[in-house]
Parts: C-alpha cells; sequence; structure tokens
C-alpha cells in the first residue's frame, strides 16, 4: 500500500467486543426470554397431537411434501395459505406496535440472533472467564491454554450449532423417525444439507459475526427508525443528570460534576461494543443491559437509579425544569400505538373468524371450455364439468352430488352409476361431472344457463355448492 | 490483530471521521465498511472462477465451455425423464398385462391409465381429434355417444391399436362406403338422400322419400340395416340419430354418397408400446362417451 497516512481507510477490521457479566432486572429477564424461546424452538416438534389413523401426530409439522400445514387442532391446506399470510402480517403489525411503544424490543430480547449470542456469550464466559480474563486471553500468544480453551469453546459452539440445525428439520417431518434416521445415516440429504447450513450460520454469526450482523447485515435497524418517535420508550442516557462526568478521587474537586462518575460500566457490558452516552445510535439494540450495570454502580454510590433507563426523548425538558417525566401509559398509549393495535387487532379477529367459518367440505367446479358443449346422438346438449371435491377430514367420506337448475336437465358422474362418490381420507377428489340437457330443451337452446352443482357429505349432513354456467347450442 | 480492544471513549463525544473532502464547506463522513464485508467480495469472485472451471461458461462458436462436471440442462431432462420411466416400469408393465376392461378395478392403475392416455393423447391424437377431443368433420367427435366402430373399452382398444382402412396392418378395421354416383342414377341419388333425410328431419319431400326407400333398401341396408341403425362391425354410422361425421345438411349427403366416405387412423401399435395403447383406449372411453 502506497497511500499516504493521512488517507482515509476505507475498510475497517472488526473490533472485537468483551461483554462484562451483569446482574439486575433485566438481565433476569433476558434470561427468562432466553429459556422461553429456546425452550419453544427445541421442544415443539416433540409435542405429539393426534389426528386419528390418516393423518400425523405431530403438533406442529409443516408437510412440504404432501402440502399440509399442522398446527395443533388447525389443519392448512394449501388453499388456506391467506392464514399464513395473515401471520405474517399480523408479526409484522406487531413488530410495528412493539417497536413504536418501546423500540428496538425485538432486537434486543426476542430476535434468534441476539438469543443465540447471548448464549454463545454465556458459553464462553464460562470457559474463558470473565472480561478482563477474556482480553487477556485474547493478547497472549498462542500457547497451550490458549489453544485448550479455543477448542473447548468451539467444540461447544458447534454442538449448539448442530443442535440448532438439528431442531429445525424436525418441523418438516415425523421428528422421531427424523432423528432414527439422522443418527442411522438413512435421512433424506437435503436433512443433512439443512442442518450443515443451518449449523454453519449458528457457529459463524453466534460465534464470530455477532454484532456485525446487526449492523451491516440486517434490515431493520435500517428501517426502525420509521416506526420510532419521540414517546417511544427507549434505552437512553440522561446526560442533563450525568454530564459533565468524572471520576470520583479523593481530594479532587466534584463540584459541578453530573452524576456520571465515567466508569465505564455500561460500555463494558455492551454487546455491541458502543457508549450508550453517545446517544441514540443505530448499533443499539436496546438490550438494556447498560441499565443493570448504571443501577448497580449508581446504588453503590447511593446516587438514585436511572441515569441511564427506558426513557422518551419527549420527556428530557419536563426533566430538565425538575418535574417528573409523563407516566409511562401516557407514552404507551397515543395515537400511534393505537392504530397499529388496531390494525393487528382486525387482521388477527378476521383470522379467527375465517378459521370457524371456513367450510369442511369444499367443492371446485370448473366447466370443461373445449368443446363447450357436445351434441348426444338423439339430440341432446351434454356439458362437461371438472369437479374438485376436498375431503378435510382423517376417514375416508361419501359425498352426494346433485344439481339445482330451473330448466330439465341431468346429473351424471364418469365412471360412476350414481350420483354418491367417495373421496379418500386428506385428499381431493377429481371428478367428471357431466349435465345433460334433453333435446330441444330451453337449456338445451339457450347460450347460457346458471345451475348450481350441490355437495352433500353424507357423514355430517354438511352441504356446500357452486355455481356455474350450461352452454346450450342455440339454433 | 494487533489492534487494542475497544478502549473508553475519550470524555469528549466520539468524532466521525471524515474523508477530508470538502465542497462548499460540506465534508464527508467516513463510515469505512468491515472489511470481512471485502472478504465475501473476493470470495464471490473465487466461486466465479470456480464456477466457470465446473460449469458450463464461456460461448464458443458452437457451444459453450462444458466444465469438468459434465453438466448440461438438456441432460438434466434426459436424466429425469429416465428416472420417470424407470420409476413407472413397473406399473406400465403390470398395464401392458392387465385386459382393458379390468384396468378401472385398480385405483392406482386407473389413476396411471388416466394420466399416461391423457399424454399420449396430447401428443398423438390432438391433430385430428381436437385438444378436447371434440373432432371436426371427418373426424369423429370422442366425447358424444356414438361410434363408428363401437364405442366400449374392447372396440376403442382394437380401433387404436390397429388403426382403421390402414394398409400397414392387416388386422385393421376396414368398411366400405362407395361413390354411389358410379352405380346410381342421378335421380335414385337424389331420392335415396331425401330419404335418409327424412329420419330426422320434417321437410323432407314426401314423394322423394318414398322412391328414396326403395333405393336404399336395394343398396344401403347390406351395411347400414334395414333400420338404417349402422353396424359397428362395418363402420357403418347410425343414420336415424342427430350426429353427422361429414355434415347432415341436404348437400353434405348428398358428398358422401355420391363420392363414398373412407375415412382413416394409423394403427397405433406401430408406434406407441401396448401400455401407451391401453391408457389412451382408457382415457378416451373416460372422455364420456364410453360405452
Amino acid at each position: 500500500m502506497s497511500s499516504t497516512d493521512n488517507a482515509p481507510q476505507l475498510y475497517k477490521a472488526r473490533e472485537p467486543v468483551f461483554p462484562r457479566r451483569v446482574n439486575g432486572r433485566f438481565r433476569t429477564l433476558k434470561w427468562i426470554v432466553m429459556a422461553v424461546a429456546l425452550g419453544v424452538y427445541y421442544i415443539t416438534p416433540w409435542i405429539r397431537w393426534d389426528r386419528g389413523p390418516n393423518l400425523p401426530d405431530q403438533a406442529v409439522l409443516i408437510d412440504l411434501a404432501n402440502r399440509r400445514f399442522y398446527f395443533f387442532m388447525i389443519e392448512i391446506w394449501p388453499h388456506e395459505f391467506y392464514f399464513v399470510a395473515g401471520l405474517l402480517i399480523m408479526a409484522g403489525l406487531g413488530l410495528f406496535l412493539f417497536t413504536s411503544a418501546l423500540g428496538r424490543v425485538w432486537c434486543g430480547y426476542a430476535c434468534p440472533q441476539t438469543v443465540w449470542t447471548d448464549l454463545y456469550i454465556l458459553v464462553e464466559r464460562w470457559i474463558e472467564g470473565d472480561r478482563n480474563a477474556r482480553i487477556r486471553l485474547w493478547r497472549s500468544p498462542w500457547n497451550f491454554k490458549k489453544i485448550r480453551l479455543r477448542l473447548f469453546k468451539w467444540t461447544v459452539w458447534l454442538l449448539i450449532a448442530v443442535a440448532t440445525g438439528g431442531a429445525w428439520v424436525f418441523y418438516f417431518t415425523d421428528a422421531p423417525t427424523l432423528l432414527h434416521d439422522l443418527l442411522s445415516g438413512t435421512a433424506h440429504p437435503v436433512a443433512y444439507t439443512t442442518i450443515f447450513v443451518l449449523t454453519a450460520t449458528t457457529f459463524t454469526f453466534g460465534g464470530f459475526m455477532r454484532e456485525q450482523v446487526c449492523i451491516y447485515m440486517c434490515p431493520w435497524p435500517r428501517i426502525q427508525a420509521a416506526m420510532m418517535d419521540e414517546d417511544t420508550l427507549t434505552v437512553g442516557y440522561r446526560h442533563w443528570r450525568g454530564e459533565p462526568r468524572g471520576k470520583r478521587r479523593k481530594g479532587a474537586d466534584v463540584e459541578g460534576l453530573g452524576d456520571c462518575i465515567d466508569c465505564n460500566a455500561c460500555v463494558n457490558v455492551c454487546p455491541m461494543g458502543i457508549d450508550i452516552r453517545d446517544g441514540q445510535q443505530l448499533e443499539c439494540i436496546t438490550c438494556a443491559l447498560c441499565i443493570d450495570a448504571c443501577d448497580d454502580v449508581m446504588e453503590k454510590i447511593g446516587k438514585p437509579r436511572g441515569l441511564i433507563d427506558y426513557l422518551a426523548l419527549s420527556d428530557e425538558p419536563l426533566e430538565r425544569a425538575g418535574n417528573p417525566p409523563r407516566p409511562i401509559w401516557k407514552h404507551i398509549f397515543r395515537l400511534r400505538t393505537m392504530i397499529y393495535t388496531a390494525l393487528w387487532s382486525a387482521v388477527g379477529l378476521a383470522l379467527v373468524v375465517a378459521l370457524f367459518m371456513r367450510s369442511e367440505i369444499d367443492i371446485r367446479v370448473s366447466p370443461v371450455r373445449n368443446p363447450t358443449y357436445v351434441m348426444l346422438s338423439d339430440g341432446s346438449i351434454r356439458n362437461t364439468y371438472d369437479v374438485r371435491l376436498r375431503n378435510m377430514h382423517g376417514e375416508d367420506r361419501d359425498f352426494a352430488l346433485s344439481l339445482k337448475a330451473d330448466d330439465p336437465m341431468t346429473l351424471s358422474v364418469e365412471g360412476e352409476d350414481d350420483l354418491i362418490v367417495r373421496v379418500p381420507a386428506d385428499t381431493t377428489g377429481q371428478l367428471r361431472v357431466y349435465v345433460t340437457a334433453p333435446p330441444d330443451s330451453p337449456a338445451a337452446r339457450r347460450e347460457r344457463t346458471p345451475i348450481r352443482i350441490w355437495v352433500e357429505d353424507l357423514e355430517n349432513h354438511v352441504r356446500d355448492y357452486k355455481d356455474t354456467i350450461f352452454n346450450g347450442k342455440p339454433e | 490483530m494487533t489492534k487494542a480492544p475497544r478502549k473508553a471513549p475519550k470524555k469528549e463525544q466520539k468524532q466521525v471521521e471524515t474523508t477530508g473532502h470538502s465542497w462548499d464547506g460540506i465534508e464527508e463522513y467516513n463510515n469505512p465498511l468491515p472489511r470481512w464485508w471485502l472478504w465475501t467480495f473476493y470470495a464471490s469472485i473465487v466461486f466465479a472462477v470456480g464456477y466457470m472451471i465446473a460449469y458450463p461458461a464461456w460461448p464458443l462458436m458452437e457451444r459453450a465451455t462444458p466444465g469438468v462436471l459434465g453438466f448440461s440442462t438438456r441432460g438434466d431432462v434426459a436424466e429425469e425423464i429416465k428416472r420417470f420411466e424407470e420409476m413407472n416400469a413397473g406399473i406400465e408393465k403390470k398395464l401392458a398385462e392387465t385386459d382393458i376392461t379390468e384396468v378401472a378395478q385398480d385405483p392406482e392403475l386407473k389413476h396411471y391409465a388416466t394420466q399416461a392416455g391423457a399424454a399420449v393423447f396430447k401428443t398423438w391424437c390432438i391433430q385430428c381429434h381436437g385438444a378436447g377431443g371434440q373432432g371436426a368433420k371427418g373426424f369423429p367427435n370422442l366425447l358424444d355417444d356414438e361410434w363408428l366402430w363401437g364405442g366400449d373399452l374392447e372396440n376403442i382398444h382394437i380401433t387404436v391399436n390397429h388403426g382403421i382402412r390402414t394398409e400397414a396392418d392387416e388386422e385393421t378395421r376396414t368398411g366400405d362406403m362407395p361413390a354411389w354416383a358410379d352405380v346410381l342414377e342421378p335421380d335414385e341419388l337424389v331420392a335415396v338422400v331425401e330419404y335418409v333425410l327424412s329420419f330426422n328431419q320434417k321437410d323432407a319431400n314426401a314423394k322423394l322419400v318414398e322412391a328414396g326407400k326403395v333405393v336404399f333398401e336395394d343398396n344401403c341396408t347390406a351395411c347400414h340395416g334395414e333400420d338404417a341403425k349402422g353396424d359397428p362391425d362395418l363402420g357403418a354410422p347410425d343414420l336415424t340419430n342427430a350426429i353427422w361425421l361429414y355434415g347432415g345438411s341436404r348437400e353434405d349427403i348428398m358428398e358422401s354418397v355420391a363420392n363414398g366416405r373412407a375415412g382413416v387412423m394409423p394403427n397405433w401399435n406401430a408406434r406407441l408400446s401396448e401400455a401407451d395403447i391401453k391408457a389412451v383406449a382408457f382415457y378416451v372411453h373416460g372422455l364420456g362417451g364410453g360405452q
């Protein structure tokens, strides 16, 4: 490189971050969230749910091969994929709601990147010690101790990564069978590939990339600002209270100094490697560990807690004037959050209503248009319809077809002597159905005649119909 | 790797580095990319080189460089076809060995015959019989209930197998509708056409019908029958119903009687496997007209 010294660097190396251990209410909350999130992730595929003899007994199963999604008592067919779309919309609106009310709580507590990084740091701390020990180890040359600790750490990380990727595939096929196949080496190559890819990404993202994922790879920090405003409760530093900061040395002049003693506790615990006292910044995932760290220090030096706190920026003038901040509920219940809540509830309500209103049977009728009609030898006119009958039950069902029309017409099914068809469990029956108008009858002579094809489940007498058109042969 | 970990910031607010460029007092911040990002760029170049070696890449005069893996999308398709053929070999064999009247009793075989038959039909049959099987003038409609050579499964199977009036197959179906203009007098032709019209048309000339009936009984009943209802063994159509392969108007019938008719169909046993023939016969039978 022949660049001069003052030329700006276009690339910078990652500055390693060594978050210090911290205790406090937010740390406790994060442990609980982590336990719940990991628990749900690992246990869910193993929950059983009896659906009868012909259907899988896995409570949550995304059956891609057969195009079914099972969620406890709900079974989603491909034509009902709008439920999944609705859930995704709800997740999006929920994210908006929480971000506008509480800042990046998703990033700070629930995001898989945060949860797994937290877990990886926990392992790192357990093996290599707390912040100072880890910095010493990082600086030390490669020796037996460093190699041993590093290999141990990487092994544990790798085991977690394999378990992460391994759990993922259980959502897509019967978990106990797959576990057996995986261990005996007979599982589908896609399962192994998926596990390998997720293992690699977990290991890299949780162990080495960490905050780089949030800062450079994730789009969410870039768009979150659109959801936040001055009333959003977010992690912030009360600089009007803390500044000017300064260390309290014996004999030093402490007059005029703020509450911040510049102990760097907040910086040392930060998993993102930033200083919250620099103000709101893109890198901050609002994990609130700096709040715990600072509260701890404030208590020790006999100052009130909350120098770093969840606060709304709009309260700054009030607090500067010595007044208490506005109550939290006033920040949370504002037009923006109410609109998000209303939208979220509306989508949720619509989904619940749709879930209870969906018919147990489903009939699709598509007229065959090539040709639109056939004249039979006696001069009658016949139309053909491709009919699909969904049997969404766990056992075979008999369905009776019938025709409702104002003119005399008859209905028949290809290959059947009567109008009763049997559809096997959890499948779609495909029928070729004929509607025939007698010679010279009104429907035979009319260009288009509306008709209605009914279907009735003979087991529970649920009925459904589809309207369609009969094409005649006008003279 | 010699860089120290992040130090505590200085007491002053951290200043963002600028590039040193300044235009009209506007300075440009320098927020450098992370170095690993640059590595991913180099990695993508390395990947691209590897890809070009492994897969077809550089276009040459005739074709692209083949790549050491020998991959081609055409080869992929060929492989996939081979895979499906192997997959279906068992059921194809079963279909070839099963009597066509018993195909419907096995749900799996029935499903396969219908699907495979549809594919065969779309490849070989639609040129004459139409995509929906609706036919055209001179090419029978396969959806209706009129069958020149019989519409049950066995007869359709024989027709597809051996064809109609084809020289290549000794078992082909043959019937003869001669050019009656060579045999009959013009007034006899007019009369017999009027008689045929009278079967399902009211405006036929009664006098001519009377004369035509005599001509018909002398010449036509051998194939079309006393009642003019035809004979599927000879491919003689029913003249009393509403379906006319070559048109049912006075002029159309006159043309058929005067010049004769001899539609042909290839013997498909020369081109298709027994399983394919059975499948397409089964499919055609299931289009609605099957007897």
